[in-house]
């Protein structure tokens, strides 16, 4: 399965172990991504509500491009996912909005007709790639590893369709087919804090413990993330929220394609589990290279 | 013999007059062709106005009559019934609208009186070529079909048997009673339900006029009004009815289990035994258990492996090679009263049903208060303590654009009930979250001032979530609701021990199918549609089926007896006329014409075409036949034919409006 590549700034920078990942795992998955060439920002959430309609159109841009390979558009990034679905409602759904971002776009030399469908790749992996093929290739046994899947606030809201807005499921499924166990998560895709923790970061900071703590008391060994936002705050911030309301958290926040990796054999290198804040350790860790 | 047409204009006072210059019109009217005769009256529908065209018939001065009035949907029938009694076959008939397709949707003017000679001019044309019908009648078999054997069924069945008239009583379940016999108390009088419930079971099983057939599910039903063939599926019971005397020996002993434990006191939502062979609860009737085949050691993948109560049975009545049984019988009116079910909160994930312990349904709580449920009738949290904090959700998947936009109308009253019993029973605080209290019945409102004073908190705003996330140490271990508290302006987190989840009420899932087989149409809601929402809510529009309780719309107790008293009353009106008459302008097939295809079967609403394979032609039954005209419009081979609505009455129609072109002062079409 052929898809186009738009990776997002993220994991070309903070989340270049959730590219690392991918690259590891996308080809025993029989995922081919073949990035888009030239593509830029994405237009970025919080821009978003700065100047609507400069954000559509830098947004716009990725998808003219895009559509001339006739494929699916696949992002691992969240917010991108998000930002680029919205540029396409927007611009699919309301004419006049449409009409300014077309004038944009063709000052650039390109054009867009509304036919580009972005997709996550969690989407991709769970409801394009067949489950026992995944499982065929399990050789790590995770059964004791108790997972925690925190899906994030974007990749189900608003409603995209591939799962329940307010009590995904479908990374809990492709973590049991891994054979690892989930916990009942209550904070599955409640908020991380996201660009708070840049101007308001005490509150960002009581959001991750609240994320933190009922992983914790549910016995989870680690937390399982697929957007580069919550991971780095998650786990970047861990000392910082253990510090401030003296707690004692050392979750490991992975991403559920090095849990992937994890499961099919890779190597710690090639997962970018190096690059970890919060180092896989303890039981976690014997769980892993014990099996 | 010429034809002599009389026209009757009406004033309908102000209605038409006021706007239809009623001189002039009278005056073009007597211009048409063929008509002898036109007069105009204050009010056509009145005594007078009826005795005006009735002598004119008897006097022999016309033979067709033509009435410009209102609407024939409100008094065809009696100005049919006129010109009946002045002597002429009322077919011969036909009605001008110029009220509500004219004096009321148009401004004063001379286009408001022109339209209303169009109209009187097509009628006029039209009524030149109409022909006499007969209209037939058909007995009516005075047995009744009620189906559903909840409070709805039980009292419409009383009803009917009371009267004197035999009754067959059809309850998919082991029993009858429906839901009214899971609850403990009913609001706002807080009597106790079996106890009012009961003693009617016990008349429905002892009654000689109704035959009563439990655990049984309707086939097919096929005939019409006053003549339905009813085909009822009895389910395999696997205990003789006429041998078992109910003594209990066989569940004692059973060891399969048809309602699994998991350790959760709310896992038991059985008022009755939870072995494989059980009786639905102690008062059932029939008081004879049943074996669930699913569960049943002997009868699961034919292993055959126990056989334990067919040896403690002294009097043999188990048969574990009972079969289903298809049972046929006639009767001449059918009351659907086959109730409703709850919403599964499940859906809504935010609120932790299936997912939270201690997150239970309304009827989850209500069978835990009964004396006969799964805690004895103590209100317990899953690991068996009492609860010191309690919330009711109120409005769980009804008034909410995302499950049922509608009312549930009872969930503010037994939340009200709910609080009133915890209170009663335990010293947990109560807090209700209500988007609007809606106390409208009898009683109802004087009931929740009650509870006001009771020390319940009422909390206005509709939850946002269920969590188990404590923030703090007060919130530890305790289920959390996050709510806006409307009143106060605020998001609150209250931490409780217990959330009840106010469930609405929804169209049982196998309505859409018992509705199908009875010809009646369900709405958007999922329940039935009735004939009229404010003056038909009892029939529907199929004669002869008719409606009681919840499966017309959710009802709280009062208003469901209410209605299965009205639906037995009127099938009683229909049982005593003995014979109903059937409409005269029905379709008809041209059986030289047509050829075979088939798709007026399939094209009629009323399932009133059948293909007759000697013949190789579609036939209409007249008898279900309402003359709407469908199979008509479709028939590639124009074949059908409606009477009293044939295309040459239809095109003279036509014409008679297009007439008008000639005349018309203003407005003349350009060009």
């Amino acid at each position: 399965m052929k898809y186009t590549y738009y990776p997002g700034c993220s994991v070309t920078a903070t989340a270049n172990l959730y590219q690392e990942s991918i690259d590891t795992v996308a080809p025993s998955l029989g995922i081919e991504l073949e990035e888009l060439d030239d593509w830029n920002c994405c237009g970025a959430t919080a821009y978003m509500s700065v100047r609507e309609l400069m954000s559509f159109a830098i947004s716009a841009r990725n998808l003219a491009m895009a559509e001339k390979f006739h494929r699916d558009l696949v992002t691992p990034c969240s917010a991108c996912y998000l930002v680029l679905n919205k540029t396409n409602h927007y611009f699919n759904d309301y004419p006049d909005m449409r009409s300014k971002i077309g004038k944009a776009l063709e000052a650039g030399g390109l054009s867009y007709s509304g036919n580009v469908r972005v997709r996550h790749i969690l989407d991709v992996i769970v409801n394009d790639v067949d489950m026992e093929k995944i499982s065929s290739q399990v050789t790590r046994d995770l059964k004791e590893l108790r997972v925690a899947p925190y899906y994030g606030c974007q990749i189900v809201r608003p409603e995209m369709g591939f799962d329940d807005p307010d009590e995904p499921e479908s990374m809990d499924r492709l973590i049991e087919t891994l054979g690892a166990e989930t916990v009942d998560y209550s904070m599955k895709t409640k908020c991380c804090g996201a660009s708070l923790m840049g101007t308001e970061e005490k509150m960002a900071l009581a959001l991750c413990r609240d994320l933190l703590m009922d992983a914790q008391k549910k016995g989870a060994h680690c937390i399982v993330t697929l957007c580069p936002l919550c991971q780095m705050n998650l786990d970047i911030y861990q000392p910082k929220v253990n510090s401030l309301f003296k707690t004692d958290f050392k979750i490991p926040v992975i991403y559920i394609t090095q849990l992937i990796g994890i499961a099919l054999g890779a190597s710690p290198a090639e997962l970018g589990m190096k690059r970890l804040g919060v180092k896989v350790s303890g039981e976690m860790k014997r769980i892993i290279e014990g099996a | 013999m010429a034809v002599r047409i009389g026209v009757y204009i009406c004033h309908c006072g102000t209605n038409i007059a006021g706007k239809v210059d009623i001189d002039e019109v009278v005056e073009f009217a007597r211009g048409l062709e063929n008509v002898s005769l036109v007069k105009d009256y204050k009010f056509m529908c009145s005594d007078p106005g009826q005795a005006l065209l009735q002598k004119d018939v008897e006097d022999g001065l016309i033979d067709r009559v033509v009435v410009a009035s209102c609407s024939p949907l409100m008094h065809e029938n009696t100005f049919r019934k006129a010109t009946e009694r002045g002597g002429l076959n009322p077919y011969l008939f036909t009605m001008a609208n110029i009220r509500e397709q004219c004096s009321w949707v148009h401004l004063d003017g001379a286009e408001t009186t022109d339209k209303a000679k169009d109209l009187i001019a097509a009628a006029v044309r039209r009524a030149f070529l109409l022909e006499p019908l007969t209209k037939r009648e058909v007995p009516i078999n005075p047995r009744t079909l009620v189906i559903g054997g909840g409070i709805a069924g039980i009292q419409a069945a009383l009803d009917l048997a009371e009267a004197g008239k035999q009754v067959v009583l059809v309850e998919r379940e082991p029993s009858i009673g429906g839901h009214m016999a899971k609850f403990d108390k009913t609001f706002p009088t807080l009597d106790c339900s079996a106890c009012i419930l009961t003693p009617r079971m016990v008349s429905v099983g002892q009654h000689p006029n109704i035959e009563l057939m439990t655990y049984s599910e309707i086939e097919e039903v096929g005939g019409y009004v006053g003549n339905f063939n009813v085909t009822v599926r009895k389910k395999a019971r696997y205990v003789d009815e006429q041998l078992c005397n109910g003594c209990g020996a066989c569940w004692e002993k059973c060891p399969g289990t048809r309602v699994p434990r998991k350790g959760n006191v709310h896992e038991k939502l059985s008022l009755g035994p939870t072995t494989s062979i059980y009786m639905p609860f102690m008062q059932a009737v029939p008081a004879i258990p049943v074996i669930d085949a699913q569960t049943c050691l002997y009868l699961k993948d034919d292993q055959h492996k126990c056989g334990l109560c067919a040896k403690e049975c002294e009097r043999d009545a188990i048969n574990y090679d009972m079969e289903d049984e298809s049972v046929e019988f006639e009767v001449g009116n059918i009351i659907i009263a086959s109730g409703f079910q709850t919403f599964d909160p499940s859906v809504i994930k935010r609120y932790g049903y299936d997912r939270l312990d201690n997150v239970i349904t309304a009827l989850q709580f209500e069978i835990m208060n009964c004396a006969s449920g799964s805690t004895g009738g103590k209100i317990q949290k899953a690991d068996g303590s009492e609860p010191e904090a309690i919330g009711i959700v109120h409005c769980v998947g009804s008034r909410d654009e995302n499950y049922h936009e509608y009312c549930s109308r009872v969930c503010c009253m037994y939340s009200l009930k709910y609080s009133h019993l915890i209170k009663e029973k335990t010293n947990a605080e109560v807090y209700q979250f209500y988007i609007d209290m809606r106390c409208f019945g009898k009683g109802y409102e004087e009931f929740y001032d009650r509870l006001l004073t009771e020390d319940v908190r009422f909390v206005r705003g509709k939850v946002a979530e269920v969590t188990d996330v404590a923030m703090n140490e007060a919130e530890e271990g305790k289920l959390i609701v996050r709510v806006e508290d409307t009143l106060l302006g605020s998001v609150r987190r209250i931490p409780l021990d217990m959330v009840i989840l106010s469930t609405g009420l929804e169209a049982h899932h196998s309505l859409k199918d018992v509705a199908n087989k009875c010809n009646v149409s369900v709405g958007s809601d999922g329940f039935i549609i009735e004939k009229h929402p404010k003056l038909g809510p009892v029939a529907t529009a199929t004669d002869g089926v008719f409606l009681a309780g919840a499966c017309q719309s959710p009802k709280d107790i009062p208003d469901t007896v209410a209605q299965a008293s009205a639906a037995s009353s009127a099938v009683l009106s229909m049982i005593t006329r003995e014979k109903i008459e059937i409409e005269a302008a029905t379709a008809e097939v041209n059986e030289d014409k047509c050829s075979g295809c088939k798709l007026c079967n399939t094209l009629c609403p009323y399932l009133a075409v059948k293909f007759d394979e000697e013949k190789g032609v579609s036939v209409v039954n007249e008898a279900l036949c309402k003359g709407c005209g469908t199979c008509v419009a479709g028939c590639p081979s124009g074949a059908i034919s409606a009477k009293h609505f044939e295309d040459r009455q239809i095109f003279a129609e036509i014409e008679g409006i297009f007439s008008g072109l000639e005349y018309k002062t203003v407005s003349k079409p350009k060009g």
